[in-house]
């Protein structure tokens, strides 16, 4: 998931004052598959690309973690409690994946964070809304997490090898994430009028923010074309939502809930759902900032850094300390 | 993040993280992280890397004892042991007849 803000910044020309001889070379080399590695040559655009893409998907990964985080502590059950500590874990595990796949590119880990903490970076928008009951915990490993499967499996095979193999640690703990969040919601679907009724306003409000995922529609694209050609990017976004689109209405269905689409169709022709139109208004405020929760969430973020101060330090303590004691073996 | 009571967190040394499967495969690359000592990079490794019992070993390098050939050494590195240029050393290369059976 996670990259679609990618698409909100105009990239570098991937011909300015590049060596054409060079730029010819990479460029055959990813036509043919080959996997570009940290030491390879590579465009400047190309790694400024990457680097921004990856810190962005990272990013989502570690700020992903406070909706989810939210209801930890009132799971309905030990079980559940369990399995939603494991997810989130998995997600920092992601966030560290992914940081370590961006500074093999040369930028650090104290800038990445940094860009983070100062609210430059981007991260993926659909975390700026609320979790308000125990249903979105559920509503989001189906359909946030599913949506996040649909778009990394094609980074399974980006041109950059270290992302590429970073997306196929995290493709195969996703599905984990999105069975759990779907066996939730088959949970309160098969329950109570009432639980039923709490899944259903789960998938009302994260139904639209999930499709708005992929980014804007391939017309509004700033740069696919150029993430195409080097083979960062597999499929568009609208490729990509279709994808989901289609994946996801039948589950819904199965599970006896309505999608909040009046217009939603099934195409007999295409074999597709087509969906109403899609309100690009909401999805640029809250990738401007103004949506729920974009400011709570960098404040958490800030404090939870900063309150983590102490850990830092005493890992350093304690490994001067040992060193010191090696030293003092030694001697 | 740097503040004055702590170092930036990347300064604290890079390790390459390798872990040696249950089913008997040699000790593979999975990534990095950063630690502030060699057993702790471990422990992080084992945090950051094995939560599925992924590993029956795990050794951590620090990334900079690590001697890498260089990109543009490829050509000589490779080219010469490449099927193109060797063919002899891979068993196709040598014809069979059929009534000898599999070999
Ligand atoms: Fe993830
Ligand atoms: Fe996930």
């Amino acid at each position: 998931m996670y990259t679609q803000a990618l698409s909100t910044e105009r990239p570098a020309p991937a011909s300015a004052v590049e060596d054409p001889a060079l730029l010819a070379r990479f460029q055959a080399r990813i036509d043919a598959e080959e996997r570009i590695e940290p030491m390879d040559w590579m465009p400047k655009a190309y790694r400024q690309t990457l680097i921004r893409q990856i810190s962005q998907h990272a990013h989502s990964e570690i700020i992903g973690m406070q909706p989810e985080g939210n209801w930890l502590t009132r799971a309905p059950s030990l079980k559940r409690k369990l399995q939603l500590l494991a997810k989130i874990q998995d997600e920092g595990g992601h966030g560290l994946y992914l940081y370590s796949a961006a500074e093999t590119l040369g930028v650090s880990r104290e800038e990445l964070v940094g860009q983070l903490l100062s609210g430059k970076a981007k991260y993926s928008s659909i975390f700026n809304y609320p979790t308000l009951s125990w249903a979105d915990i559920g509503a989001i490993g189906w359909l946030v997490d599913g949506a996040a499967i649909m778009n990394q499996i094609p980074l399974c095979r980006c041109s950059y090898g270290p992302y590429a193999r970073a997306m196929i640690l995290i493709c195969k703990e996703e599905s984990f994430h999105q069975r759990q969040g779907y066996e939730i919601m088959m949970t309160l679907a098969k329950g109570t009028p009432k639980q039923k009724a709490m899944a259903q306003d789960a998938l009302n409000r994260w139904w639209w923010p999930s499709v708005m995922m992929f980014g804007p529609s391939d017309k509004d694209s700033v740069h696919s074309d150029q993430a195409m050609r080097w083979k960062i990017k597999r499929f568009t976004n609208d490729a990509l939502r279709q994808k989901f689109v289609d994946a996801t209405v039948p589950q819904a269905h199965y599970l006896g809930l309505t999608i909040p689409d009046p217009d939603l169709t099934y195409d007999e022709a295409s074999k597709h759902w087509i969906t109403g139109p899609i309100d690009w208004d909401e999805f640029w405020r809250v990738v401007k900032g103004e949506g729920p929760c974009n400011k709570q969430r960098l404040e958490t973020r800030r404090k939870v850094h900063d309150d983590g101060a102490w850990v830092r330090e005493a890992a350093e303590a304690f490994a001067a300390k040992r060193r010191k004691a090696k030293r003092a073996a030694a001697a | 993040m740097t503040d004055q009571n702590n170092k930036p967190e990347s300064l604290w040394p890079l390790y390459e993280v390798f872990l040696r499967p249950r089913n008997g495969l040699s000790h593979k690359h999975v990534g990095s992280l950063h630690a502030a000592d060699d057993e702790m990079a471990l422990q992080n490794a084992r945090d950051v890397y094995t939560r599925r019992g992924e590993a029956m070993s795990i050794w951590v390098v620090p990334s900079k004892a690590i001697i890498a050939s260089a990109p543009d050494e490829r050509d000589s590195l490779i080219e010469p042991s490449t099927e193109e240029r060797k063919p002899y050393r891979h068993p196709t290369f040598y014809d069979i007849p059929d009534e000898v059976g599999h070999m």
